[in-house]
This record gives structure tokens, C-alpha cells and sequence, in this order.
């Protein structure tokens, strides 16, 4: 028995600070926050009245909510699909041996060093809505007096205030800050693929694009497979980005889950807040999961 | 090594024990010392951090000073949001009971969510000691009254339903700045002439400016008993002349500048008009400060009138500071709400914050010209309470409504405002 102790006993105790604190401070709040989504707390009034799931039930069915929802969902899509397009051409740019490489890397990698707080405040101003046709127009600013003096005033738009496609527009910065982030994964992936398996497949009489159909991408897919992961569990977190750019908290036209949790907690609407942050943890972990379980798989083989 | 583990964990419970006594037998309100033999710190908690606010604190501050000299300021001021970042911070450190000696809120509605959550204390021992009940109007006082207690000592009275107009503007546009609209519709055609000249007629900001825009389209639309009874009940919020109140509220968003999500807060929408970039700013009278500041004069740059069709209104919300349940330094906290509640610390608050005394013994002979106006309106004017600021309705109600009222300004759909804010009401009025 002591034996046995003495067999794992010191590496418990070297854990036991780490997973007393992991507890507590995750899993215990965690499920403290399950317990309030659960109640009526709909004021500030305490209340711990159990209503089962009715929260929940409430919250989808209410449209802002659905609204909310809509939006991170344009969100990711653009997010993603930004970051992967301009992160993979980028890093496929570079691949090639070019002059300056170092510092391409760097200007690209660079808007990831600044905080989405510092960063939303420039883009405020960018994505400002008033454009230069309309009535104040003289005060017109950022991306449409850009476009308004290089020929393209058609092309000017209302940015992130318009209630349907309006937060396509946040995703916009959001690409900017992290397309670099990407590339810098999809180079280290390319920088992986010997150099053998190149000339391997030249020697066969591959051309330059089944090269890359047949060699070179499938070698990529774990990368493609992080960046999905890493964008798109942040981009489900999104909120101090909207908060920077957008000035009121309770804008319909950007309300994702993230800022409507914010705006019911400063309420003191705490059953709904602590359940809308279920939703967003399910919905994180639904993103997360799979992808956990991939690399414990390919771990194990 | 053991026996120091033990001392320390005995030390620890011991502090423990203290602290818990400390919490039983530490009840404030029966607390018997005077305030003026109060020492050590009172940290007061506000969002005044800049601007025109700060500058009214600080005066505050220099009375306090003077009055107990024995006791240290301590500014917990919270910047940002209106106030809504400050509001987070309290929200937690008042779940976690931890509070400050004193905090801001708007008096009424949002105040009751403090009440509710029992984290004020019943101030009218303080009230009949102090004799504050003679001091303040008795409107006020009944605002401040909540089953027969008052729980907060207000600083300050500021209005909402005030128009702030370029004088030059207007001119142009072949407008009297001295007689302006009298009702929504005069006003609407006011504002179709500025905009044939060229201007924006209305600056309006983010959610919350419109949310008082609303507020006030309704009041002018509904009158005050219409008004009054969109909190109370007595109003049906699916009621033809709501229809028609919203209607009135599409038309003025109308005229209104397209980038008003964008702008940061009110100063911003207020600077247009300053600049001569836009006729007229639905503001609270914190404007006046701002005018004073940037050296405008009244009359002459810019001017003042209540909102079109709500003449004879004056649409209150006040500041006040409170007494938390369980603050460290409850005698030190009624010494600062002595200074906020006489008449020499409101003399000195509102000078520099433009805003009104609540105690009407202050003296106010070097106000300027608007805090006059005011002051004689506040006397004399029909009485109703602000939504936008926390006086009409509970925080929870007034934030689905913003909601609606954001909807609004992107959609326009009169019927969905109506009638999400009809579920609003439903849900949340008793």
C-alpha cells in the first residue's frame, strides 16, 4: 500500500496546486454558471427559483438572440474564409525562395503583436458609415473618403451599420489582424514538406499545380485543420473587436452572442447572461472537440 | 516547518473570526458617532473621470475637504461607456461584498435595482437628522422615496428634454432662433428647410442618445400623462397613439446625421451642432457645460429650448450617492453625503457640472444664464422622469428596449418596435 503511495504520491502532490486551482476556477465556475442559467435571476433581486431550461428555451425563440446568432455565424464565415484564403496565399507567395522574405514575413505577421482593442479603435474611424453623397457628407472619413478620392465613391457602403450584412464588415479588421497568424502556420507547414518529395515528384513528370493538387496540399491538412480550430473558436469569442468599433454596446445591427451576454449582465439579467455563456461554451467546445479527439487519434497511430 | 504552518493557519482562522464578528456587530445605520468625528478614508465610487464631470466632483471634493478635514478622499471614479463600464465594476464588488464607501446611481428605477438586491441602506434617520426633507422639493423627495424610505442622497437635477440649436444654423436657413418650433410637426418643417439649406438638422450618437430622442418623440407625442403611463401600466403600448408616436420618432430619425452608430457618445453629436455641422442636438442639459467650456455663449452661438410640444415638461433624472450595505467606513460615508446634500457642496457641483442644486437652499446667484432657466422651470414645470437615464423603468426593461430602439434605427419597422416594446412592458411592469 505505502509503496503504492510513494509510486504516485509526489507527482499527485506536484499536480495538486494545478488541479485545485483548474477546479475551481474552471470547472467550479463552469458549473456555478450552469446553476444561474438555470434560475429566474432576472433582476437584481436575488432569486434562486429553479426553472429548468426555460431560459434557454426563451432565448431561442427570441429573434433578437436568433439575430445574434445569424451574425456570428456571417462572422465565422467571413473570419474564416478570409484568414485561410489570404494566411494560404500569402505563405504559398513566400514559400518560394523571394528577396526580402524576412521582411514580408514581418509586415504580414505584424497586426497579430496589436491588441484587438488598440486595433478597433483605428478601425473605428476606418469603418466609419457616413459616406460622401449623403447630407454631413463633407465629414466623410476613413475607408469611404479613401474610396470617395481614388475614383470608387460607388463602392462606398454603411460598414457594420446595417442590421443584416453589417457585421460582415467587423470581420473585415478581424481578417486583417490574423491573416498573418495563418500564414505563419501555413509556412511552417510548407517548410515541413522535404524538399525530396518535390524533386521525387518532378523527377515523375508531375506538373507545378498537380505538384501541388497531389503532394503538397494533402501534407497541409493538419495546418488547414489548427488554423480552422484557431479561428474559428476565436471568432465564436469575438467581443472586445465589436466593443472597440462599435460604441454602444447594445447595437443591434453587430449584437453577437458575446456582446448580448455583456449587455444582459450590465442588466442584471444573470440567469440569461450565465445562459447564453452555456450556449457559447457548448458551441466553442462543438468546434474544439472533434478536433481533440483528431490529434489524440493521430497521437495514438 | 509544521509549527509554522499551524500558527499561520491559526492566525488565519483568527482573522476570519474578526472579520465575522466585525460583520454582526458593525450596523451602520444605528452606528452612533457623528459624522464630524468620523477619520480615515472614504472611497467614493463614480464614472465622473473627465470632462465637465470631473471638474464638478473636484469642487465637490474642495467642500468635503473643507467640511471634515479629518477624513481622505478616495476617488474610485470608473471612466467609459456613460457609465455603464463603472456600473460592471460595482455590480461585481457589490455581489462579492465588497462595496465602496459611497456609489453614484441615477436616482428612481435604477436605483430600486439596489434596493431590491438590499444593498443600500435606509438612509431617513440621516434625512430627519440632517433636516433634508425641508431642503429638497418634495417632488424630488417623492421620487427618492421608496416604501416610506429613502435610500440615496441626490446631488444634482438635470434635464433631458432640452434642444440645443446653432444660432448661425438656423439664420441661414431663414429660421428666428428666438422662436422656435412649438410642436413636432412645426418642428419637422423647421427641419425640412435646414435641410434644403444644406445641413443636417438633427445630430443624433449611438443607442443611448437615441433612446432619449425616443423618449422625448413620445413625450411630445403622448403628453405627460401618456408618458407616465407607458411605466406605470396605464398606457397601452399597442395603443393607436403610440403607433402614431413612433411614427413621429421615424420621421425625426429621418433628419438625422447616417453615421450616428458611429459616434462614440453624446459630446460628439453636441460638437456637430457646434461646429455648425448640424441644426439641432436633442441633448440633457450636461450640454451646457460643454458649450461653456469649448467659450460658446448662449444666445449668441448657440440656443436653448425645451423639445417641441413638451413646454410646461421637465423630464428629471438626478445623480445621487448612497450608503452601501456593509461600506468599510459607514461614518466617513455620511460625512461625504452630508457635504453632497448641503447646500454649499451643491453650490459648488452644479456651478462646474451645469446641471441644478436638488437643495434649494443653495445659492445660485453666479449660475449662468441656463442653470437660471432651469432652476425657475424645476420650480414651476410639470415633473416626469427620464427613460434613458434610469429614472423611468429598471435597468433590465430599459435594456430590452434599447434593444428595440437600435432595431428600430436600422429597420424602421414601426409595428416590430411596438411591439417588442409592448412585450417589454408586459414583462416587466408589476
Amino acid at each position: 500500500m505505502f509503496r503504492r503511495v510513494k509510486h504516485w504520491g509526489p507527482g499527485l502532490l506536484l499536480l495538486a496546486p494545478t488541479i485545485i486551482l483548474v477546479g475551481v476556477f474552471v470547472y467550479w465556475l463552469m458549473f456555478e454558471n450552469f446553476r444561474v442559467s438555470l434560475t429566474n435571476q432576472h433582476t437584481a433581486k436575488p432569486s434562486n427559483k429553479y426553472v429548468g431550461f426555460e431560459n434557454y428555451t426563451n432565448l431561442m425563440a427570441d429573434p433578437n438572440f436568433q439575430h445574434s446568432l445569424w451574425n456570428l455565424l456571417i462572422l465565422t464565415v467571413v473570419f474564416l474564409a478570409g484568414t485561410l484564403f489570404f494566411g494560404f496565399l500569402w505563405a504559398w507567395i513566400l514559400d518560394k525562395p523571394a528577396k526580402g522574405e524576412g521582411f514580408f514575413r514581418a509586415v504580414y505577421l505584424f497586426p497579430m503583436a496589436v491588441s484587438f482593442i488598440a486595433s478597433g479603435v483605428v478601425w473605428r474611424w476606418l469603418l466609419s458609415s457616413l459616406q460622401t453623397d449623403q447630407s454631413g457628407g463633407e465629414r466623410t472619413t476613413g475607408l469611404n473618403r479613401l474610396l470617395d478620392s481614388v475614383g470608387l465613391g460607388f463602392a462606398q457602403n454603411d460598414w457594420w451599420s446595417n442590421p443584416t450584412w453589417g457585421i460582415a464588415a467587423i470581420g473585415v479588421p478581424a481578417v486583417w489582424q490574423l491573416s498573418g497568424y495563418v500564414m505563419a502556420l501555413f509556412l511552417a507547414g510548407f517548410r515541413g514538406i522535404p524538399e525530396e518529395l518535390r524533386e521525387a515528384a518532378r523527377i515523375d513528370g508531375c506538373s507545378e499545380w498537380k505538384l501541388y493538387r497531389h503532394v503538397i496540399f494533402p501534407q497541409l491538412n493538419p495546418v488547414m485543420l489548427s488554423a480552422v480550430i484557431i479561428i474559428g473558436h476565436m471568432s465564436l469569442k469575438l467581443f472586445d473587436l465589436i466593443r472597440a468599433i462599435v460604441p454602444d454596446a447594445n447595437t443591434y445591427d453587430v449584437q453577437v452572442p458575446a456582446t448580448m451576454m455583456w449587455v444582459k449582465y450590465i442588466g442584471s439579467d444573470y440567469a440569461d447572461a450565465a445562459a447564453i455563456g452555456m450556449i457559447l461554451l457548448v458551441l466553442v467546445a462543438l468546434v474544439v472537440i472533434p478536433y481533440l479527439m483528431y490529434t489524440s487519434r493521430a497521437e495514438k497511430r | 516547518m509544521r509549527r509554522r504552518l499551524t500558527l499561520v493557519a491559526a492566525a488565519a482562522a483568527l482573522g476570519l473570526a474578526l472579520a465575522g464578528c466585525g460583520g454582526a456587530a458593525d450596523t451602520p445605520a444605528e452606528s452612533a458617532a457623528p459624522p464630524s468625528e468620523a477619520t480615515g478614508n472614504v472611497g467614493v465610487f463614480t464614472w465622473w473621470a473627465d470632462g465637465s464631470e470631473k471638474v464638478g466632483l473636484d469642487a465637490l471634493v474642495g467642500v468635503f475637504n473643507t467640511d471634515f478635514p479629518k477624513l481622505t478622499f478616495d476617488n474610485l471614479a470608473v471612466a467609459g461607456g456613460a457609465g455603464s463600464q463603472a456600473k460592471s465594476v460595482l455590480a461585481a464588488q457589490l455581489k462579492a461584498g465588497n462595496p465602496p464607501d459611497s456609489f453614484q446611481a441615477h436616482a428612481g428605477a435604477e436605483l430600486q435595482d439596489y434596493i431590491d438586491a438590499e444593498q443600500l441602506e435606509d438612509l431617513s434617520s440621516f434625512y430627519a437628522d440632517n433636516k433634508l426633507t425641508e431642503q429638497f422639493p418634495k417632488d424630488l423627495v417623492d421620487r427618492l422615496t421608496v416604501d416610506g424610505k429613502i435610500y440615496s442622497v441626490p446631488s444634482n437635477i438635470h434635464r433631458s428634454n432640452v434642444v440645443w440649436a446653432n444660432v448661425d444654423v438656423l439664420k441661414k436657413a431663414g429660421l428666428d432662433p428666438a422662436k422656435p418650433a412649438e410642436n413636432l410637426d412645426a418642428w419637422f418643417a423647421d427641419m425640412d428647410k435646414i435641410k434644403a439649406a444644406g445641413k443636417t438638422p438633427l445630430a443624433v450618437a449611438g443607442s443611448w442618445t437615441q433612446v432619449q430622442l425616443f423618449e422625448n418623440v413620445l413625450l411630445s407625442s403622448l403628453g405627460v400623462d401618456g408618458y407616465n403611463g407607458l411605466w406605470d401600466g396605464k398606457t397601452d403600448w399597442k395603443g393607436a397613439d403610440v403607433t402614431k408616436a413612433i411614427e413621429a420618432y421615424k420621421k425625426a430619425l429621418s433628419y438625422t446625421n447616417s453615421d450616428r452608430d458611429s459616434l462614440s457618445d453624446w459630446a460628439p453629436a453636441t460638437q456637430l451642432v457646434e461646429d455648425g455641422a448640424a441644426a439641432y442636438n436633442l441633448m440633457g442639459d450636461w450640454a451646457e457645460a460643454k458649450f461653456a467650456q469649448d467659450g460658446k455663449k448662449a444666445g449668441v452661438d448657440y440656443s436653448y429650448f425645451p423639445m417641441p410640444g413638451t413646454q410646461g415638461v421637465f423630464n428629471f433624472l438626478a445623480d445621487s450617492f448612497t450608503l452601501p450595505v456593509g461600506a468599510p467606513n459607514p461614518d466617513g460615508a455620511k460625512a461625504w453625503l452630508t457635504t453632497v446634500g448641503s447646500a454649499e457642496g451643491q453650490s459648488a457641483f452644479n456651478k462646474a457640472k451645469g446641471s441644478i442644486p436638488a437643495n434649494i437652499t443653495a445659492k445660485t446667484d453666479d449660475f449662468s444664464e441656463y442653470q437660471k432657466s432651469a432652476i425657475k422651470d424645476f420650480s414651476q414645470d410639470k415633473i416626469v422622469s427620464s427613460l434613458a437615464h434610469g429614472a423611468a423603468v429598471p435597468v433590465a426593461w430599459l435594456n430590452e428596449l434599447s434593444t428595440a430602439v437600435s432595431k428600430f434605427g436600422g429597420d424602421g419597422n414601426v409595428a416590430t418596435l411596438q411591439e417588442s416594446a409592448a412585450a417589454t412592458a408586459a414583462k416587466f411592469a408589476q
